[in-house]
């Protein structure tokens, strides 16, 4: 490494004209602390510092609002804190297109306001908001993931630094384009590890006149999946389908959404679907499209839609030989729940969960954790194709400065 | 010459492997597989081998790969992009022996196929069931679930269900390296780069998909159409524009214009209004109450932007009539033209008035006939530009015609493709898109994947191999529309 300590810092400093302080910390990634924070505000700044950072082979951790920083597994390490909440601007919106440009740093709920004002929305609706790069770079979306499809589904375009400062764009700003790799959907969901997001592009759905919710209690896992794939099986076309699940009984939701006459003559049809006790309301349950609520650990797992009653049972099985309450809440026909429980049951209880995981034909990833359960517990767990992703990441970051560590299979 | 005996080597050490009379060195026989649905680019495979399961497809790649030798995965050979356009000194690995349904599982929403299965074919095997594959390319009495994967295939209907990289859930593939893996499931989000996402549209390029797990669509309750006929493309597109600003998504909004509509009634005699300077095809799908409301909104639009006859499909009958004068257009110009090319370009929905004036200038200006057919929702234009190539210099004018509408579509924002693919003819494009970076960024992709390039070369991205060569006329249909097979986009 030709580039000294001293002149690390002056570097920095220049590449992100001034925009750099030492880091405090708050600024820990995952309880890994790094040096420096470095809040550029134009992508050429992006360029810079990553061009350096490749160069001197500084680790750097992107970071939006920070809500979803801790998820993981901490970085092997963190030199610097790439914040991109100084690029927040929203680049275009053409509302006769259903499309909208916006910086990484954009934060969702301004977006979302920002379209609004033309009856538009993207349609996404994750547990936390955030901005427009961490809902790309953790794939997170909500409820409405029924009906808009997953986040990579909604990006058409995106504009990145790559690892080495060289700034690069793929897709554009229309919906049907199938020029060349759509890089856009690798990006989505890679944590940062792979190149730093400055814009994205996306497809926009126009706001519902109105919506509703029905709610029905299940009693048994079974029942909990009767409803649900009765409600995947109907032609109602409801937005959400949400489950909330804890110690052997729940509710079950789901949403329509709509013109007005249209959504009240389906929420009818859809109590009839629902069964006895079933119930509609206009506002959503104080839960929906909310995280868990039974420790300090969280775990996305994801099954198949017909195994909703297995995964349950193995949820309710391993909590109770772990000695702890599960609480499990999502999106039970798209087959994304979340698990929240205490973390002195985690070790044992993720363990359980992976070792059925055939039962219900998903993954358990560990998304929130306290250090000493991400220590003895990987957080990502089996991996499908991980040498391909392994060659992925040492083509975009042959130097592993970007997040390294913090990924599947230790990328 | 080096690579033949590299190939004739090769072909000895296959025969073994793969069941007997799958591997094809006869000249003649090399010679059925020398183009796809892009006829005017054709080349003679080297080598061409069947396959019928996974550990046989391996087998051939990993031989390939160990003598550098190319090669390129086809379906059923309908794209129209030359994307499976064979490698002179290459292997075609033909995928339609591979062509079993493995399992509709309708409780998970998902079926499990071979990729030579036939997309029609899989709708109907889940149609008993209440569901279907959404992606419908037209081709798709003929094209492959294997080729809509390669090729991320969309449809008219695509407008509101996404193309083919939305309804791809899992896939056992064989890397260019030879190696078999499993990506995805049943399930989705499983942990890790979304590696679906670049292998789904990458043209072949990055492997070859084995095994595919798709969704499938539950059947809507209802579907209502509606055939408006209106004097001009401009209020037609104000009609287009009025749904979409309402918050209206159809399942299709097609739009063709004067010459495509008289190319189609001289082909299969739609009977569509007549006098009309265009017409729409506006097709809603949903639930019963939802679709009947915004049926009403679409109606009252198209009177308003000056509709002067609309026809409602009273039945499936109906509707597949009013389908057929669209779907038939491409081969249909055929009866009007002795020669023609298939653009495929999009513009954002918004520019469309803007653009089909300057398409209609460029015609004029050249003397270059041009009938529009398109997906009028998502602004992917079809042009199809007609010319005559027994008459000196037509061929040369429509060439520039086309490459001008392309130009148009970049100007504009938009795509020099929507959904027939780069492949081999639209490679050259690629630069007018993407800078040097951006292109360069996409081949650390295919250099994980494919680091001895021999997974379909020369395709896609441009290499010095295709630089300069002509864009691509065709003469007469596809072999399998002139069989009756298939229906072109």
């Amino acid at each position: 490494m030709s580039v000294t300590a001293t002149d690390v810092q002056a570097r920095l400093t220049e590449a992100a004209q001034g925009a750099l302080r030492p880091a405090t910390d708050a600024d820990a990634v995952a309880g890994v602390a790094p040096r420096f924070v470095v809040s550029p505000s134009t992508t050429e700044q992006v360029c810079a510092v990553l061009a350096l950072a490749h160069e001197a082979g500084l680790a750097v951790v992107p970071r939006g609002s920070g809500s979803k920083l801790a998820w993981g597994a901490p970085p092997e390490r963190c030199d610097v804190v790439l914040d991109l909440t100084g690029l927040d601007r929203l680049v275009e919106h053409t509302a006769g297109d259903l499309v909208a440009i916006a910086q990484a740093g954009r934060r969702l709920d301004d977006l979302q306001r920002d379209l609004a004002e033309a009856g538009q929305r993207l349609a996404v609706d994750p547990p936390r908001g955030g901005t427009v790069g961490g809902l790309v770079a953790s794939a997170t979306t909500g409820p409405v993931r029924l009906f808009a499809g997953p986040v990579r589904d909604l990006v058409i375009g995106t504009t990145v630094v790559r690892a080495d400062g060289v700034r690069a764009k793929s897709g554009g700003k229309v919906v049907k384009n199938v020029a060349g790799y759509d890089l856009g959907k690798v990006l989505t969901g890679s944590f940062g590890t792979l190149a730093v997001l400055t814009e994205v592009a996306f497809r926009l759905h126009p706001l519902a006149e109105s919506s509703r919710w029905a709610s029905v209690p299940v009693g048994s896992t079974t029942a909990a999946q009767d409803v649900a794939l009765r409600v995947a099986h109907s032609q109602l076309t409801p937005s959400g389908c949400e489950l909330d699940w804890r110690g052997g009984s729940g509710v079950l939701a789901i949403r329509m959404d709509g013109l007005v006459h249209g959504v009240e003559d389906r929420i009818a049809a859809a109590l009839d679907r629902l069964g006895p006790g079933a119930e509609s309301s206009a506002s959503p349950p104080d839960w929906w499209g909310t995280e868990p609520d039974g420790g300090d650990v969280l775990l996305k797992v994801t099954h198949e839609a017909a195994s909703l009653g297995a995964l349950l049972d193995t949820v309710d099985r391993a909590a109770s030989a772990a000695g702890a309450d599960a609480h499990t809440r999502g999106s039970v026909v798209v087959g994304t729940v979340y698990v929240s429980l205490p973390a002195t049951a985690a070790p044992a209880f993720v363990e359980q969960l992976r070792g059925a995981a055939n039962r219900f034909g998903g993954a358990v990833v560990i998304l929130d954790a306290p250090p000493e359960v991400k220590e003895a517990v990987d957080v990502w767990g089996p991996v499908r194709g991980l040498e391909l992703m392994r060659r992925v990441k040492e083509q975009f970051d042959p130097t592993g400065v970007l997040s390294p560590g913090r990924f599947v299979g230790g990328i | 010459m080096m690579a033949s005996m590299d190939v004739a080597g090769l072909a000895a050490e296959l025969a073994p492997v793969l069941p007997k009379d799958a591997v094809i060195t006869d000249r003649q026989r090399l010679r059925t597989y020398e183009c796809d649905g892009l006829a005017h680019y054709r080349v003679i495979p080297a080598l061409v081998v069947l396959p019928e399961t996974a550990d046989q497809v391996a087998a051939v790649v990993k031989a390939c790969a160990a003598r550098r030798i190319p090669f390129v995965a086809r379906g059923s050979g309908t794209g129209l992009s030359g994307g499976a356009l064979p490698h002179a000194d290459g292997v075609l690995i033909v995928m339609s022996k591979m062509r079993d349904i493995l399992e509709i599982d309708r409780d998970n929403q998902r079926a499990v196929v071979e990729p030579g299965v036939i997309n029609l074919q899989l709708t109907k095997a889940a149609q008993p069931d209440g569901y279907y594959f959404a992606p419908d390319p037209s081709s798709q009495q003929v094209c492959s679930i294997g080729g809509n994967l390669a090729e991320n295939s969309g449809g008219a209907h695509c407008l509101k269900y996404g193309f083919t990289a939305g309804h791809v859930t899992g896939v056992e593939f064989v890397t260019p390296l030879g190696e078999l893996v499993q990506i995805g499931g049943k399930a989705v989000d499983f942990p890790g780069y979304d590696l679906l996402g670049a292998i789904v549209g990458s043209e072949g390029t990055l492997g070859i998909a084995t095994t595919v797990t798709v969704r499938l669509t539950r059947l809507p309750e209802t579907v209502q159409t509606v055939l408006a006929a209106f004097a001009d493309t401009d209020s037609a597109g104000q009609a287009v524009s009025a749904i979409i600003g309402a918050g209206v998504i159809p399942a299709a909004i097609e739009m063709m214009d004067a010459l495509a509509i008289e190319a189609a009634e001289a082909a299969v005699q739609c009977g569509y209004p007549e006098g009309a300077g265009a017409v729409l095809i506006v097709e809603l799908d949903g639930a019963q109450a939802t679709v009947d409301r915004q049926f009403e909104q679409v109606t009252d639009f198209c009177t308003e932007a000056g509709a002067f006859e609309m026809r409602i499909a009273e039945d499936d009958a109906q509707r597949a009539l009013f389908w057929r004068g669209r779907k038939s257009a491409f081969a249909a110009v055929g009866r009007i033209s002795p020669d023609y090319i298939v653009q495929d370009g999009v513009i954002p929905r918004t520019v469309l008035p803007e653009v089909l004036r300057r398409i209609g200038e460029l015609s004029e200006e050249k003397g270059i006939r041009v009938a529009n057919v398109f997906h009028a929702g998502d602004g992917n234009l079809h042009p199809l530009v007609l010319f005559d190539g027994a008459v000196d210099g037509q061929r040369e004018r429509a060439e520039e015609v086309s490459g001008a509408i392309i130009d148009l579509c970049i100007e504009h924002g938009g795509s020099i493709t929507g959904e027939h693919g780069v492949g081999s003819d639209k490679a050259r494009y690629m630069p007018k898109m993407f800078g040097d970076n951006d292109l360069d960024t996409m081949q650390l992709v295919r250099c994980a994947f494919d680091p001895g390039g021999i997974s379909n070369p020369g395709k896609v991205f441009p290499t010095p191999r295709l630089c300069g060569e002509v864009p691509g006329p065709k003469r007469g249909a596809h072999p399998l529309v002139e069989a009756g097979l298939a229906e072109q986009f």
